[in-house]
């Protein structure tokens, strides 16, 4: 159970440093303010893997959204390797809920849209193969995304996050539209990713199993507007046993948080 | 089991001898509309060139007997077009017998095929020079029209700032009639060809302006978040996020304009240009020469159809991400 020890014991990370201090957020809903994030501290190592888990609706996607810098926050700081984030950058890159392709570029393209938006594409594009190899498409990189199933387009939109070697990658339920065996697949796949890119992750996610499989750490957050309920070190080494006692230990432990501890 | 397998061998001999029965038909029915033309009595007067359309048909008919007997890649792509090669000869029939044979329809109003072949022969020139007239003068204020509607609309639905002045604009002048404006345009223009140009151009104009504008605002928030993740400018996010997502409507837009400038082409000519297609048809009128007309009306057809179809496949191309996109 030394999970601070244990990140620091790892390869050195070239992640980013990640601070929220006493954020608050709220948004205009027909007339009313709808406050969504409520005073919410966190603090992610360089290199660490971290997992937002709470019920739906209570602003996970919304804290994502502010730590990548599309939404300025009502009150609080968020510090990036000390610095404020006033706007988005390509060091932290957000992989989003829905795999928003843009429909009239194929996956190639797709996945080459950092580079190109940087103006990096002449120079390396080899990485886009590269990354296409990694999520495992690289038969499909000319076909267009309508042309993709719901998890190929996921792993087509994770390829367009890593292709920039992001320090600091925002999972928003990069896994939820998949099936049970493709998602225990690329649960492997995010884990060898993490360990051989060596960024700083979080992670949300609606399953404890996966957030106590992959992560260093797990925040569960209450209904909102989210305050974070508890924070639980999982403290195992990879690969990870889904039926590792301490595993299921923790799993009721966050059920129990979550609300839904009988149901079990 | 043996039957079936016959069956198959039956079916196997059937298409290695790829007759096409429609093709056929067709051939004689062109054949059937070349003697009815030559040998049926006319009812008022003989017409010139009934003897040059009976071979033109007798022509074609002879190439669609050769295509219906002979395999081949031209057989296949003429194939779907087999029912209308058999109906067309019939129409053409038909008009011959209300016209030329029977004089069912008034007769200097209605010319028979005979004549409009005459007109084709006789005054091509003319006909092929105010074809040329009508498209330069089109091309001129269509592309003028698009272009300017193009830049407009991405600048309204981008920037709040000249959406604060274009839009009144654009609300008072673009639903007017361009055909309205015509009188005072030849007036103010110093030349009545450069008033045409501006009126076709306006007309164009506005529906590009109004769906491109449309197809900016509804692109999707999220696309636009993507990009700035991603380290993208604000120049990224006009040329390679609003404006290809927004070509869809782009492409209506070009469609309505198009239409719209049709329209206006003509009038304009009809009213101050002394030249095109329009101009044609007054002429013809004035000297009550109605089988001019008829053939000036279907080269305008052919004409307006040909540009539609063009815009079609340059949409089909630039889109060919869409799927289920409407077939012209
Ligand atoms: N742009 C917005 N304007 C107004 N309200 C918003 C906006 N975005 C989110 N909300 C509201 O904020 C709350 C939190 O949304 P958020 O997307 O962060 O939830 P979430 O925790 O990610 O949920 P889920 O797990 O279902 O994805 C919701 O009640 C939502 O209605
Ligand atoms: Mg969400």
């Amino acid at each position: 159970m030394v999970s601070a020890a244990a990140v620091a014991n790892r390869a050195p990370s070239n992640g980013l440093g990640l601070e929220v201090k006493n954020l608050s957020h709220a948004f205009e809903l027909g007339g009313t303010s709808l406050p969504v994030l409520n005073r919410i501290d966190l603090t992610l190592q360089p290199g660490e893997s971290v997992a937002l888990l709470g019920p739906s609706g209570c602003g996970k996607s919304t804290l994502l959204r502010l730590v990548a810098g599309l939404e300025t926050p009502l009150t609080g700081e968020i510090l990036a390797d000390g610095q404020p984030i006033r706007a988005p950058d390509p060091s932290r890159i957000l992989v989003f809920q829905d795999p928003t392709l843009y429909p009239w570029r194929t996956v190639r393209d797709n996945v080459a849209l950092g580079l190109q938006a940087r103006g990096l594409l002449g120079s390396q594009r080899e990485r886009i193969d590269e990354a296409l190899a990694k999520v495992g498409l690289t038969d499909f990189r000319d076909a267009y995304p309508r042309q993709l199933s719901g998890g190929m387009a996921q792993r087509a939109a994770l390829a367009r996050a890593l292709v920039n070697e992001p320090r600091l990658l925002l999972l928003d339920e990069p896994l939820g539209k998949l099936d049970s065996l493709t998602r225990i697949a690329m649960q492997s796949e995010l884990i060898r990713l993490w360990q051989q890119q060596r960024y700083t992750s979080l992670l949300v996610t609606h399953d404890v199993e996966e957030a106590l499989l992959l992560c260093d750490r797990v925040l569960v957050f209450g209904n909102r507007p989210a305050r974070i309920l508890a924070a639980l070190e999982v403290g195992r080494d990879y690969p990870r046993h889904r039926n590792d006692p301490h595993l299921v230990e923790l799993r009721q432990r966050a059920l129990e948080l979550l609300g839904l501890g009988s149901s079990w | 089991m043996p039957t079936s397998s016959a069956e198959l061998s039956r079916q196997g001999t059937w298409r290695s001898f790829p007759f096409w029965g429609t093709g056929f038909v067709a051939a004689l029915c062109w054949v059937a509309f070349a003697l009815y033309s030559t040998e049926a009595p006319n009812a008022t007067r003989d017409w010139p060139y009934t003897q040059e359309l009976a071979n033109l048909s007798l022509g074609f008919a002879a190439l669609l007997a050769v295509i219906a007997l002979l395999p081949g890649r031209f057989a296949r792509k003429l194939r779907p077009a087999g029912k209308w090669l058999v109906v067309l000869p019939i129409l053409l029939g038909l008009w011959q017998l209300a016209t030329a044979k029977q004089a069912l329809l008034p007769v200097p109003f209605f010319a028979p095929p005979q004549a409009l072949l005459e007109v084709y022969a006789e005054d091509w020139a003319r006909l092929a020079e105010s074809l040329l007239h009508s498209l330069w003068l089109l091309l001129n204020g269509v592309l003028l029209g698009a272009v300017f509607g193009f830049v407009a609309g991405i600048s309204i639905g981008w920037s709040q700032r000249i959406g604060y002045w274009v839009h009144p604009v654009l609300r008072i002048l673009g639903p007017v009639p361009s055909t309205a404006l015509l009188p005072i345009c030849f007036f103010i223009f110093p030349s009545s060809w450069g008033a045409s140009v501006f009126l076709i151009a306006l007309a164009t104009w506005f529906p590009v302006t109004v769906l491109t504008w449309s197809g900016v605002a509804s692109v999707d928030r999220a696309y636009y978040d993507v990009a700035r993740t991603l380290g993208a400018s604000q120049r990224f996010l006009i040329f390679r996020v609003a404006i290809p997502a927004a070509l869809p409507h782009v492409f209506v837009g070009l469609f309505m304009g198009l239409g719209a400038s049709f329209s206006v082409l003509v009038v304009a000519e009809m009213m101050g240009v002394k030249a095109g297609l329009g101009w044609y048809l007054q002429w013809a009128q004035g000297w009550a020469a109605y089988a001019n007309m008829y053939a000036a009306l279907l080269v305008m057809a052919l004409l307006c159809s040909g540009l539609i179809t063009l815009l079609f496949l340059v949409r089909d191309r630039v889109l060919s991400w869409q799927q289920g996109a409407v077939k012209w």
